[in-house]
């Protein structure tokens, strides 16, 4: 490694001045999302059916493959657009404005239960059994919402309540495991998302637990009760549902929690400084159980949300694979509370607007590739200064 | 000058005082074996397949009470769960074999309470369970090369499915199969380099990187499936599959005979990596300057060991094999590709490194341990309609719980794995 001093000393102040905008955060993460979607794009057009078509006529015609390249780059990402964010060519105002309103109702879970991972990491716990722990909160809003019948309104209240607090247990467990005997909370989690997975399924499974009436082999629950499901916001029109204010208030709750409360700024603590945490008091172990179980309650909002925001029967796929795009909104939205906001809005557009690109021809999967890269870019700094060749940051 | 006493864990810094983890998790499940399919277990007898009619060597086949079997086989595992007992009063870790045997032995009696009225294909099973543990054996494989020289692999489940997409495509698309493997493993191994380097080099946080790269490489293989493959089966996802290569006499030995003498090339493969990572990794002077560096980077480097460079090539390499165990999905079982086809495999392959110990023996023991359950819950549905197979599926990520929270001992990773060395 070189001596930071010398490089001081070579250092104009030009130099500094672009170091410092450089090495700034949204530069960074601007630049990370212009690679990832650019590399998008070269896999779109690289791989669409025109463009494999015209490579025969490349040798005569190449103006012709690149313009069909480009045709298919832009048709890609401008039906991303239209079927995320605002449809210019809709009609009437519902088409209009539904594209924003399916990405604020895909956004909601991806919010919530990126919080959650994002709890985890500020306590330096990396919680990757989103996928169980929306599985566990999946099982108790499923009992309660097609085997109970209570009043509208506490039916959704007492639902979201057991949810919630499966999952918290879930996570808890997790905690406990960890302060106990040391075990590593990755292997743990991943353990336990394929034990609530097999537990969820064989609930389903029994006639007398959450099987369907009248259903056969395959695992599947009866459509949760009117009373639960989460009421819609914008009228019948629109898909929209109080999900999104949830997300709203957790990102609030979580905001507090993380930078104005006492319990947060012990896991802050324990997180940075684990050490100086322990020096100051402050029972670890208690902390780590805490924390999981708090991860794992925002997570299991995320399964409320997934369960009694639609209308047909369960299963165990509907959890969709939440808890690990979980883990890129957290990276992306660099554990904060706007920033999870925002990556969970951003990942809920693509998966709104992944429909419209399948219908021009554009396999939305691609929107996965990009997802990835992203965070992949923004994880990882050097990444990404290594390919524009931008100055390091200084070593301390 | 006085004695000196060596005493268990006195190097180690592990505490010497051996817990009762063991003896009573053995204990319980014997008891549970010996009530629930011994003395209340189902009547009726249960028919035990060796040999095939075919065979050189016919053995007959065994028949035996359902009940009263498992109850002798339940007194056989608590009398193990004594024996651990006595160890641990004489404060000495009960051995794996010992539970290995344990294990089988559990394993035979679920088979008779499953099978009770009916016959067990003694032969197909442990072939079916060998051929489904084959992509976690070679993924764990990988995993082991990288945690033992201080990489945490979370990737396996990436470089699985990229060596199952390539070996599809690429053995398709050259209508030759061993070529389809080499760029398969070669895809993996430059998997691998990238997370090698972002760790080691950049000093990114590896299970970060890991998770990423899972989600990257699933990105890439749904788009060009659904792109790509899925218009062109036929010319580029139709790579047939390895011949099943019989070996003459071995073969004809009944039960382990056509359960490991008689399968493909992937599989054999496996037979023959397994030693070799062990024989590299215990008994060579590479495997020692690895594992130095996995268990303590300074002093490896303190004694002229390049651990940057040690760390890349190691995870590398084992970013190949687990690429071969990503073939060995598609070209050495099914054939053509499928969506997300690894279906969390990899995960399973991170579980098997730490309930194997790191120890390329225990990890394949320990992945047929999935590979059973797997292949168990399969057949179950056919014998016995109604059995929980949910449980069934459940018991290897049980047990995998159970050894990481401390099962037989503590189970110690290599010290350093997870951890970034920036040279000072």
């Amino acid at each position: 490694m070189s001596n930071p001093i010398s490089k001081e000393v070579t250092e104009t102040k030009s130099e500094s001045l672009l170091r410092e905008i450089m090495s700034g955060t949204p530069l960074r993460i601007a630049l990370s999302a212009v690679l990832a979607f650019m590399v998008g794009a070269i896999f779109m057009a690289a791989f669409n059916q025109d463009v494999v078509d015209s490579y025969a006529t490349f040798g005569s015609d190449p103006m012709y493959t690149l313009q069909t390249a480009w045709d298919t780059i832009v048709n890609g990402y401008t039906s991303l657009i239209t079927g995320s964010i605002f449809n210019p060519n809709g009609g009437d105002a519902v088409s209009m404005f539904r594209p924003i309103t399916e990405t604020l109702r895909l956004g909601a879970p991806l919010i919530l239960a990126g919080l959650g991972i994002s709890l985890g990491f500020r306590v330096g716990l990396f919680n990757v059994g989103g996928t169980g722990q929306i599985l566990m909160s999946l099982l108790g809003v499923t009992w309660v919402s097609t085997r109970l019948s209570m009043p509208f309104g506490i039916h959704l209240i007492v639902a979201l309540l057991v949810g919630v607090a499966l999952a918290a247990a879930w996570g808890g467990l997790v905690g406990l495991l960890k302060a106990r005997t040391g075990a590593h909370e990755v292997i743990v989690t991943i353990m336990l998302n394929y034990v609530a997975l097999y537990l969820y399924t064989w609930f389903l499974r029994q006639p007398n637990l959450l099987l369907e009436h009248g259903g056969g082999g395959t695992p599947k629950s009866d459509p949760p009760a009117v009373t639960a499901q989460l009421p819609g916001i914008l009228g019948p029109s629109f898909n929209l549902h109080i999900g999104i204010l949830i997300a709203f208030a957790a990102v609030v709750v979580y905001w507090w929690l993380m930078e104005r409360s006492t319990i947060g700024f012990r896991f802050k603590m324990v997180g940075s400084n684990f050490h100086a945490a322990k020096a100051a008091g402050i029972n670890i172990e208690r902390t780590y159980i805490w924390a999981l179980a708090v991860s794992a309650a925002f997570v299991g909002l995320a399964g409320v949300n997934q369960g009694l925001g639609q209308s047909g029967g369960l299963t165990a796929s509907i959890n969709g694979n939440i808890g690990f795009d979980a883990i890129t909104v957290a990276l992306l939205g660099g554990s904060r509370a706007r920033g999870v906001l925002i990556a969970g809005l951003l990942f809920g557009a693509f998966k709104a607007g992944g429909p419209s690109m399948q219908l021009v021809g554009v396999s939305p999967e691609i929107l996965g590739v990009v997802q990835a890269l992203l965070v992949l870019f923004v994880a990882a700094p050097p990444l990404v200064r290594a390919i524009f060749r931008l100055p390091k940051k200084e070593v301390k | 000058m006085a004695k000196i006493v060596v005493t268990p864990g006195m190097f180690s810094g592990v505490e010497a005082k051996v817990n009762w983890k063991t003896p009573i998790v053995t204990g319980a499940f014997s008891l549970l074996i010996i009530f629930a399919f011994g003395l209340f277990g189902k009547s009726g007898d249960v028919t035990f397949q060796i040999s095939r009619t075919k065979d050189a060597w016919f053995v007959p086949n065994v028949i035996v009470s359902s009940a009263g079997f498992s109850l002798t086989l339940g007194l056989l595992m608590l009398a193990i769960s004594g024996v651990s007992v006595w160890l641990t009063f004489k404060n000495s870790k009960t051995p794996v074999w010992l539970v290995l045997i344990y294990g089988l032995l559990g394993a035979v009696a679920l088979l008779a309470w499953l099978a009770a009225g009916g016959v067990v294909p003694t032969a197909f099973i442990l072939g079916q369970a060998i051929a489904l543990a084959v992509p976690i054996i070679l993924g764990a494989l990988g995993g082991v090369m990288s945690e033992r020289v201080g990489v945490v692999n979370i990737a396996i489940e990436g470089q699985l499915l990229t060596g199952a997409f390539m070996a599809s495509v690429v053995g398709s698309l050259t209508h030759n199969l061993w070529i389809g493997l080499l760029v398969a493993m070669l895809t993996a191994a430059l998997l691998s380099m990238a997370l090698a380097s972002l760790a080691v080099k950049y000093l990114v946080d590896q299970i970060i990187i890991g998770v990423l790269i899972n989600a990257l490489v699933i990105g890439i293989t749904n788009f060009l499936y659904s792109e790509w493959l899925a218009g062109s089966g036929d010319t580029a996802n139709f790579p047939g599959t390895f011949p099943i290569v019989k070996i003459p006499f071995l073969s004809e030995i009944p039960v382990i005979g056509p359960a490991l003498f008689e399968t493909r090339a992937t599989v054999y493969l496996t037979f023959v990596l397994v030693p070799m990572v062990w024989f590299l990794l215990f008994r060579t002077k590479l495997g020692l300057r690895a594992r130095s560096v996995g268990e303590h980077p300074m002093a490896a480097d303190t004694v002229g060991i390049n651990v940057a460079r040690t760390r890349f090539w190691w995870v590398t390499s084992g970013g190949a094999i687990a690429g071969l165990g990503g073939a060995a999905l598609t070209i050495g079982n099914v054939g053509a590709f499928g969506r997300e086809m690894s279906g969390g495999l990899g995960f399973i392959a991170l579980a098997v490194v730490i309930l194997g110990r790191w120890q390329p023996f225990y990890v394949a023991a320990s992945a047929l341990l999935f590979g059973f359950a797997i292949i168990l819950r399969i057949w179950a549905n056919q014998v016995s309609p109604g059995i929980p197979t949910d449980f069934i599926t459940m018991i290897p990520y049980l047990v995998t719980l159970v050894a990481v929270a401390g099962f037989a001992g503590k189970v110690r990773a290599p010290a350093a794995s997870g951890q970034p060395y920036i040279k000072g």
